[in-house]
């Protein structure tokens, strides 16, 4: 049970890095169905800001006295690169083929995932950069099992995103105006929305949610490296269809499902092939209710 | 100054503020302080590159003004000529290449061959039947292995053992093909990304059959009976292990690639490919048996990789999980895009522009995936049909509908 308990715990943590990655993959897709291959970009150029910006921060001397607001910074800065990184990146890449034939966007978001994922090796260097592990490794002693403090900082952060996020979505202007040019473009257009706009700022939210979750990775596993984006890209996608592409709370909900997968596959089954689980799930679900567990219905050329 | 040119040196102007805005955290940022240098050497060069490329495209079309035309004028010449004689001439051009090339240069043109019949295999699925695949490395994989397992345990011959690997690539095309195809457009695309690395992580894990990561040692290379005039013109069994003899058993794969696409694409089947990729309801309401005719172009293209597969591990004489990557996939479909979706010779010269290109550039090596990358993406915004692109092509599906 105490053993139940704990993987449960990882889990939930592992669970909600992919619940932040699977959120930009499912706004993007619920408003210009496309899927942006360069999200886990990212995720990854996300969790290497946070590892320049600690690093930095750390030989200045300010992680010792100040922690918290050294963190607080990092989160924000990294937040708001990739915000502007994701961009530009719309800007270049996918802005000029809104009309363009599905494949050729997708190609194209294919090209761009590889030039960042490369253009971050060229800058960053091929190895592993590691962490400053100025955070305790302490745990709290819950009966028979433990959590740690970077997952105690992993899931409240995460958990505070998400509740923005919904808040954003659900109960603001441009949460509105998000929800009008994902229903209908055309028809958000006639009424006053800046769709172009839209589009923009929906890749930003989404890239700056997949940088938090890039630092959270980078702060728990220790480490990043520049291909860090690949595997999990595709299994936060996963988790996008999973929970019925284009819902947020769906996203959410298959992060999680594929987090607990992959832990518990591995808890239970077998490590090696853990990521197969996820895969298998992806296949079986689309397979089998492609709308997903929270799906809208989905007219033909979607699915 | 006229506004649009106005407009042309504000985009630029915010391109160069933003590009430095992600360029420089990432490389002026250091535990040591700031550093700006690195940073602004890459904007004054991207910038560069930018205004060089906006000079030839202004340039060109001042050409296409003039009515300056040399590759249309070229190509109506070449086509003048009667076909059996370009085709013998080309023939002939490759039959003796590896007599004038070095030994490097034969290194080169054999993969390059063994990536134009992947390409070619991929381009039935991707380019005639309209079905984005991101997995197909998985065949050339399940050839590779076929091969090597079958050389291993039961000292197969090559020969043999081909049809075998054909046939193991399009069983496995079957399998990943009848659950997914009925899914289209991007959904199918992450699926067979997702298949393709079940396949690596299998061939990764499997110790017992596939010695995992530190792969299989021990292939033999192909094998055929030649006379040899010393001995009387008997027949003696020749080991094909120097590059000359791979890079005609990698020229015969290829051209019987070549040969079978152009006919497949021509052929009723072809045809029948094509309506799915432009329209698949009209198809289907045309009679066209689409879920058949689908899988058929999944297992056809998987044979295709497979033979490549096969040739590759008896030429490598090893195989490792690590020659089966996404990258891998990615590279044989920017293949087929680049070159012209659907067109023979325009997967081919993609083939050669990728392989060949940077062996020429071999100083920049680092720099190879990341202009690989950039020129993708460019392709699909300048280029989108492809250097030489097929002669029938409709407005895809996709687009009539969304």
């Amino acid at each position: 049970m105490d053993f139940f308990l704990q993987q449960l715990i990882n889990a939930l943590t592992l669970g909600g890095f992919y619940a932040l990655i699977a959120l930009g993959y499912t706004m993007v897709y619920g408003i210009i169905q496309l899927i942006n291959f360069a999200h886990g970009e990212f995720f990854a150029a996300g969790g290497y800001m946070g590892v320049i910006l600690l690093a930095w921060m750390n030989s200045q001397g300010y992680m010792q006295t100040h922690p918290w607001i050294c963190l607080t910074i990092a989160f924000v800065l990294a937040m708001a690169y990739c915000a502007i990184l994701a961009m530009g990146v719309e800007k270049i890449a996918y802005k000029p083929l809104r009309k363009a034939s599905k494949l050729s966007v997708l190609l194209s978001a294919l090209g761009m995932s590889i030039f960042l994922q490369n253009g971050l090796m060229l800058t960053q260097g091929v190895y592993d950069k590691t962490y400053p592990g100025v955070f305790a490794k302490g745990a709290v002693q819950m009966g028979g099992f433990n959590i740690t403090y970077l997952q105690i900082i992993a899931l409240g952060i995460t958990g505070l995103l998400l509740v923005g996020l919904n808040r954003l979505v659900y109960k603001s202007r441009l949460g509105k105006a998000m929800r009008a040019t994902a229903q209908d473009r055309v028809m958000a257009t006639l009424v006053g929305v800046s769709s172009d706009r839209i589009i923009s700022l929906t890749f930003a939210i989404g890239a700056a949610l997949a940088a938090a979750s890039g630092i959270l990775v980078g702060l728990y596993y220790g480490s990043v490296r520049y291909d860090m984006g690949f595997v999990p890209g595709i299994k936060a996608f996963a988790a996008a269809v999973l929970g019925g592409i284009g819902s947020i709370t769906g996203a959410m909900l298959g992060g999680l499902i594929i987090g607990m997968t992959e832990i518990f596959s591995a808890a239970y089954i077998s490590g090696e092939y853990k990521d197969v689980f996820a895969f298998i799930i992806l296949i079986a679900v689309l397979y089998f209710m492609p709308t997903g567990l929270l799906g809208e219905n989905i007219n033909d050329t979607r699915v | 100054m006229t506004p649009a040119s106005k407009a042309m040196l504000t985009k630029i102007v915010v391109g160069a503020v933003w590009l430095f805005a992600v360029v420089w955290p990432m490389t002026g940022i250091t535990p040591q302080g700031f550093e700006f240098g690195k940073a602004i050497s890459i904007v004054g060069f991207a910038m560069a590159a930018v205004l060089a490329g906006l000079g030839l495209w202004k340039l060109r079309q001042k050409l296409d003004a003039a009515g300056f035309k040399p590759f249309t004028a070229l190509a109506n010449r070449c086509c003048g000529m009667p076909p059996w004689l370009w085709r013998g001439l080309l023939l002939a051009a490759l039959l003796a290449f590896p007599f004038v090339s070095s030994r490097y240069g034969q290194d080169v043109a054999i993969n390059v061959l063994v990536y134009v019949t992947l390409g070619l295999g991929l381009n039935i699925v991707v380019g005639l039947a309209g079905l984005l695949d991101l997995g197909y490395i998985a065949f050339y994989g399940v050839g590779a292995y076929t091969y090597a397992l079958l050389s291993i345990h039961y000292q197969l011959s090559f020969w043999l053992a081909l049809p075998l690997c054909a046939v193991m690539a399009a069983a496995a095309g079957v399998v990943i093909g009848y659950p997914t195809l009925r899914m289209r457009g991007d959904y199918l695309a992450i699926v067979t990304l997702g298949f393709g690395e079940i396949l690596r992580i299998i061939l990764n894990n499997w110790m017992q059959l596939t010695g995992g990561p530190n792969g299989l040692l021990g292939i033999k290379p192909a094998a055929v009976y030649l006379p040899d005039p010393e001995n009387g013109w008997e027949f003696v069994r020749v080991l094909l292990k120097s590059p000359e003899a791979q890079y005609f058993l990698v020229l015969a794969i290829a051209l019987f690639t070549v040969v079978s696409v152009r006919r497949l694409a021509d052929s009723r089947i072809g045809r029948a490919w094509e309506a799915i990729r432009e329209d698949e309801t009209a198809a289907a309401i045309m009679g066209v048996n689409t879920f058949a005719l689908k899988l058929l172009a999944y297992s056809l293209g998987a044979v295709f990789g497979g033979l490549a597969g096969a040739f590759f591990s008896a030429k490598m004489r090893f195989v490792s999980p690590g020659s089966f990557t996404f990258i891998e996939s990615a590279m044989v479909l920017a293949m087929v895009v680049l070159g012209g979706m659907g067109s023979v010779p325009g997967i081919v010269l993609g083939a050669l522009a990728l392989i060949a290109l940077p062996e020429v550039f071999r100083d920049f090596e680092n720099y190879r995936m990341l202009v690989f990358g950039a020129a993708m993406a460019l392709m699909m915004l300048f280029r989108p049909a492809g250097l030489i692109p097929a002669k029938r092509v409709g407005r895809r599906s996709e687009e009539a509908h969304s």
